[in-house]
């Protein structure tokens, strides 16, 4: 069931990009900007945890899901360490990945070469 | 003007109308839909996975965010990915495979302007933006979420 709203809610969110990419002046990278912030804020008032709950890999997916983890990772942080957690909680949860993109582009990058 | 050249020039564009390619924006959207959906039905297989061997659900989290990261860049690498994008538009561009897509293919782009100069200023040429808005919104959110909850404490 829940691979079901996954795929709904992942969805969906593509389809409201979509429409921005379609029906407004925004170019793709102010559109993922805002997907991203909008996520970041939905956690911080504590709206993107049910979501995550009810729909999984359809909120976690979408760049909504990486922005709401920042926000994740800084609130954990900042509540075992105090101050210090705002900063070193940027990177808490999404740093794995971060770290994963810059590995892998370099490596991928002298093993692959680019079609054109 | 007589009433059949009117006629025959209202016939024209009716003709003219129908003829006329139409804006392909319902495929767009379907397309869009699709591919979110499906590579959300992968993330929620990895955070399934991820789940049962990680010992807290935020780690489940950044152990899925890696793997669709992984799963991005390896398609990226064999050209895949460029393909996907070129059907589904935003439903490959908003899943964080699209932000590792951006990322390596920027690195595979620009190698051949040299290590440093090329990919290590320019990697992040296209996935910067989410990660310095996304870095400062959240910080900011968290910010205020952690001021609210120690006032309500």
């Amino acid at each position: 069931m829940i691979y079901l709203i996954a795929f709904l809610v992942g969805g969906a969110i593509c389809v409201l990009a979509q429409l921005a990419y379609d029906y407004t002046k925004y170019t793709p990278a102010h559109v993922l900007v805002g997907l991203t912030v909008i996520g970041a804020a939905l956690e911080g008032f504590g709206l993107y945890k049910p979501l995550l709950n009810v729909a999984g890999g359809g909120a976690l997916v979408p760049v909504t899901g990486f922005g709401a983890s920042i926000t994740r990772g800084v609130v954990q942080e900042a509540s075992r360490l105090g101050w210090e957690g705002l900063f070193t909680g940027v990177f808490e949860i999404v740093g794995l990945g971060l770290a994963t993109a810059i590995i892998l582009g370099v490596l991928l990058s002298i093993l692959a070469k680019p079609k054109d | 003007m007589d009433k059949a050249a009117q006629e025959a020039q209202k016939r024209y564009q009716e003709k003219v109308k129908r003829l006329e390619p139409r804006p392909r924006i319902a495929r767009d959207l379907f397309r869009a839909f699709l591919t979110g959906g499906i590579l959300s039905i992968i993330g929620q297989g990895f955070f399934d996975a991820f789940s049962r061997i990680e010992p807290s659900e935020g780690e489940a989290v950044a152990a899925t965010l890696a793997a669709m990261i992984f799963l991005g860049a390896l398609l990226t690498a064999l050209g895949v990915y460029d393909e996907i994008a070129e059907f589904a538009g935003a439903g490959a561009a908003v899943p964080i495979t699209g932000f590792a897509n951006t990322v390596v293919a920027a690195a595979m782009d620009f190698r051949r302007e040299g290590f440093i100069l090329g990919l290590g200023c320019k990697m992040f040429l296209i996935a910067g933006p989410i990660l310095v808005w996304g870095t400062v919104a959240g910080f900011f959110a968290g910010l205020l979420k952690i001021a609210v909850l120690s006032l309500l404490r």
